[in-house]
Parts: C-alpha cells; structure tokens; sequence
C-alpha cells in the first residue's frame, strides 16, 4: 500500500510502534477471550465442580445432554420463542420502518420514541411489563376488561408468560430493527422509485416490486441478528415468570439452563458443554441461512 | 388540502399517535406507579395521576438497598470501562488502518471471530479465571475483561479507513512521530466515532446483568440491575411495586437522558454496526 505512513520505516523501529499501539489491546484479547474460549471448551470434556480438582471424562458431558430432558425442554421453549417473535419482530419491524421512513412533520419524535425500550436495560424493561403483565392490578388486563375479555394469569401460567415475553420482547426491540431497515430503506436509489412512476405504478406496486425486493438483503440481515440474539435469550426468561409459578417452573431456555448448571449446581464441565452445543447450533444455523440466502435475496450488482 | 388528502393525513397522525402511546406510555405508568404508596397501586381502577402523590416508595428503596453506593458502582463501572475501551480500542484501531505489518489481517479475522462467540459460551471460563484472579466482588471482575473490545476496535478501523490521510502524511513530513499524530490528528478527526462507540459502550455496562449477576453480587460492588432484579418480593411476600418502579425510575432515567441528548451518535452507531453484516 502506497499511502501507508511506514515508508522508509523498518526493522525494531516499526515493530515497536506496532507492538505499542496493539499490545494493550491484544493482552486483553487473549486473555479474556481468547483464553476462556480454549478454556470452556477444555472444561467442556472435565467433571468439575469447581472445588475438587477436575476430572477428565472424555465426551460424557455432551452424551449426558443427548438424554437430558431439561435441556431438551429448554431448547424446545428457545425454539417457541423464536418460532413466534422472529416472524412477529421482522414484520413489526419493517412495517414500522415504512412508516418512519415517509417525510411526515413529527416523524423524529415517533423515531425518538421508538427507540426508548432499545436503550432501556432489560431488567427494567422486564420489570415495567412484569407489573403491567399483572393479573389482577396490571394496566394490560384492565384495558381487556375494558372491552369485555377476561385477561389470563399471563406470567403464572406457562402458554400466557410465553406469549407475554414475546410481546415485551418484541416491543424492546422493534425500535432497534426498524432503523437496521432504515438504514436499508435510504440505500435504495430514487431512481427505481421515479422509474416506477413514470411507468404508473401504484403505491402498493411500488411497494411489492419496488421497495421490498431491493430491501431483500437488510430483510437477510435482520433475519440472522434475530435468530442468532434469541438463540441466547436470556434475561427476559430469567427475570419475567412470577416466582415459583408453574411459568417459573416450566419456562426454561437454553441460556438460562446452562447459567442453572453453572452457577447453581456448580455443573461448570456440563454447562460448558451445553454452551458449545449452543454455538454449535447458531453456527449451523447461520450456515445454513447464508446458503439459503441465494433464493430470496437480491442483490444489485449480480 | 384535498379531502382524500386529509384523510392520509389523520391516519399518519392516529398512527404516529398510537406509536408515541405505544413506547411511552409504559414508561409513564412506571414513572407513575412509583409516585404512589402501596395501597394506592392496589386499585382496580388505575389512575395515571397519582393522587395523592407520595415519595415513600424512593425513601423505601433507600432503606432497602444502598443507593448512593449501587449508583455509584453503575456510574464508576461504565465510566472506566468507556475511557478504557476507547483508548485500547482506538489504539489498536491505528496499528490496524495506518501500520503495515506482516500478519495484520490474519489478527484482524481473529478479531472478528471473537465476535461470533456468545456471551454465554463465555461467561463460565470467564468465571472460572475471574475467581482465580481473586477477583470475584471487585470493580476489577467488572471492568478488566471488557477493556479490549474487538466491536470497538473492528467499528474505529472502519472508520480510520474511510478518514483522507493528508493530514498525518503532511505531519509525518513535518517530523511528527506517531503518537503525536494519532493524538493530535488522527482522534480529532475520529470524534464521531469515537462518541458512537463511548455510548454504546457506556450503555453495555450500565445496563450488563448475566456478568455481573455471577461476578459482582456483594452490596459494595453491586451494579443497579443486579441490585433492582433483587427487589422482588419472595413467594409469599408482596412485591411492592410502587418500590420497584421507584428502582427502574433511578436506574433508566440516566440512560434514558444520555440517548436523548446524543440521540445521533445512538442512530449512528446502530447503522454502521448494521453494516457488518
């Protein structure tokens, strides 16, 4: 590279300007990543508990979880959550994105308001539909009554505090999507759009051979973030059932199983296990999209 | 204005309405709640409008956890860890967008890669080696493993790439070393950047909860969100609602204010971090 600033520049002189701007940077890579990484998946083949010395055991973590029926159940909520809230936030998402992306006077407080439950911490988030997912003083069932439905138990009951979790969740973080597919959105020529006009399309045409097809890869984009973010869910789960509900005893997802193995029975080897089985499945999944993604996603340049 | 015209106009209002309701209105009935004593929540019939309108949930929440040092801990935390990451971060930036070296973009797939790894696949090993440090229930166990950021490093050499160089080539012929020119040109010009990814990560850490759950659970470390998921009552007990409302009014207001006031580096941040995919 002609325009690099290192010409004339060479030997230990060079070197040490590299090693002093990367080292502090590097150091921590390595040893809070990096090293953890080598680490869990080491552990991953041990029986330890943390207290007694680790035991090699070869690959009996990952057979025990084949027969785990909790990790099984967990993994079956993880996929129920995302089977409702990926459709539900890819579509909340973009049509809230279509809307904000009109020149309307006032749409920047609608983005700014939008955007609130984004930068919201989930605890907090967790807590405020907690409260207003209560059955019988929660603002959600008092708006029901209102035009004569009975609210359920919502987060007592397991097939309710699903649902309701989806909705908090999807509410967090439609903001978030939307200004992903903004962002989609204002990288489409106007020349499409006057194209399109001089032809008479109609709005709704515009819209499905127009704006959506050109949209494809964001729309790609924003399917893998979500699939890959609720594969790890965590929080919500943790924090939303009421205590010691069936909800609470049922709804487990995959992270907050390996968090139980680890830090309440102290199972670091068969969490650790878990947790790569988890990566495992992202990774493959992931794979599996970017394949996937010659058959619905269009891009310009081919 | 034509009638037909008028018509999309009250729809884009009533939805633009509804959307504002939509996001806000929870955060009012938190704010809300937490204004009005306990038997006042209580009511079948909720009223937006505390009234009468009371302060006893925030004494309470004073009672129940220490605040002044919880809040500290929160603002601390973030703080060092944004400074920390910044410098490292855009440190390692400059080796990366303005040094040759042999090997550079083997480590900068590296770097990406670590991306990928889930926080979940990392918090054990990094227990494990947090606990052996001694570090368990430090600011320590909080702030050194997040320092090196390979989002930050990855979002600041993106941007270093796209800044024109004939600034610190004309300093570099001036006899400027380096350093000089990274401080003195380079950072200037990178403020944008620098400000998306001060806030992203001030928000990390001030909203963070399955790290700091396991690594910092004494009172004198303990971050808000720990101390506000621990407000909940029991199985029996009542959870007092009007408390922790009062809880997620302390802890969300701060954040709520550092996006309202640097709203474009957040839109900013999120775009270009979108752009990785």
């Amino acid at each position: 590279m002609k325009d690099c600033l290192m010409i004339g520049m060479s030997g230990w002189r060079k070197w040490g300007w590299v090693a002093l701007f990367l080292a502090p940077s590097l150091i921590g890579l390595m040893v809070f990543i990096v090293l953890p990484i080598l680490t869990s998946f080491w552990v991953s083949f041990q029986d330890w508990n943390l207290l007694s010395p680790p035991k090699f055991i070869w690959v009996e973590n990952y057979q025990s979880l084949l027969n785990d029926n909790a990790f099984w159940r967990s993994m079956g909520y993880t996929l129920q959550f995302i089977v409702i809230y990926v459709p539900g936030a890819f579509a909340c998402g973009l049509a809230l994105a279509l809307f904000l992306n009109q020149k309307i006077p006032g749409i920047l407080v609608v983005r700014t308001a939008t955007f609130l439950p984004v930068v919201a911490s989930w605890v907090v988030v967790s807590l405020i539909w907690k409260w207003l997912f209560n059955p019988a003083y929660g603002l959600i069932n008092y708006g029901l009554a209102g035009v004569g439905i009975e609210g359920p138990a919502w987060l007592f009951e397991t097939n309710t505090a699903l649902l309701a979790i989806v909705i908090t969740s999807i509410w967090k973080d439609m903001g978030y999507i939307a200004l992903l597919y903004l962002g989609g959105l204002q990288n489409i020529s106007e020349v499409f759009y006057e194209a399109a006009e001089i032809d008479g399309a109609s709005r709704w045409q515009i819209l499905r051979y127009v704006t959506l097809p050109l949209l494809t890869p964001t729309m790609f984009f924003v399917l893998i973030t979500l699939l890959i973010n609720y594969f790890q869910m965590f929080e919500q789960v943790w924090l939303m059932p009421m205590r010691d509900s069936a909800a609470d005893r049922q709804l487990e997802v995959v992270v907050t199983e390996v968090v139980k193995n680890a830090f309440s029975y102290n199972r670091m080897g068969y969490a650790s296990a878990m947790s790569w089985v988890l990566f495992a499945i992202i990774f493959a999944i992931t794979f599996v999209q970017l394949r996937l993604q010659k058959a619905w996603v269009y891009y310009e340049t081919e | 204005m034509k009638p037909s015209k008028l018509g999309v106009r009250l729809v884009q209002i009533s939805i633009m309405v509804f959307l504002v309701l939509l996001m806000v209105l929870p955060f009012l009935w938190m704010l809300s709640t937490s204004l009005k004593s306990q038997q006042y929540i209580l009511q079948t019939t909720p009223q937006l409008i505390p009234d009468p309108l009371t302060f006893e949930s925030y004494t309470q929440l004073a009672d129940r956890v220490n605040l002044g040092r919880t809040f500290f801990n929160s603002t601390f935390v973030a703080l060092v860890t944004m400074v920390g990451q910044l410098v490292i971060s855009s440190m390692a930036a400059y080796a990366f967008s303005r040094m040759e070296w042999r090997g550079r973009n083997t480590l900068f797939v590296l770097y990406l890669a670590t991306m990928m790894i889930p926080s979940v696949v990392l918090v054990i090993p990094q227990f494990i080696l947090v606990r052996s440090l001694g570090w368990v229930n430090s600011y320590a166990a909080l702030i050194i493993p997040s320092l090196s950021s390979a989002f930050g490093t990855f979002l600041l050499r993106q941007f270093f790439m796209g800044l024109p160089k004939d600034f610190e080539e004309a300093a570099f012929i001036d006899g400027a070393n380096y350093f000089t020119i990274f401080w003195r040109v380079t950072l200037p010009l990178a403020q944008p950047a620098l400000a998306t990814l001060a806030i992203f990560s001030f928000m990390g850490s001030w909203n963070a909860y399955l790290w700091p759950l396991f690594a910092a659970r004494r009172e004198e470390v303990m971050t808000l969100p720990i101390a506000l998921a621990t407000l909940q009552a029991g199985p029996r007990a009542l959870t007092e609602w009007n408390m922790v409302m009062a809880g997620s009014v302390v802890s969300v207001i701060p954040i709520l204010v550092v996006y309202l006031l640097a709203q474009r580096w957040f839109v900013q941040g999120v775009v270009s971090s979108g752009i990785k995919g």
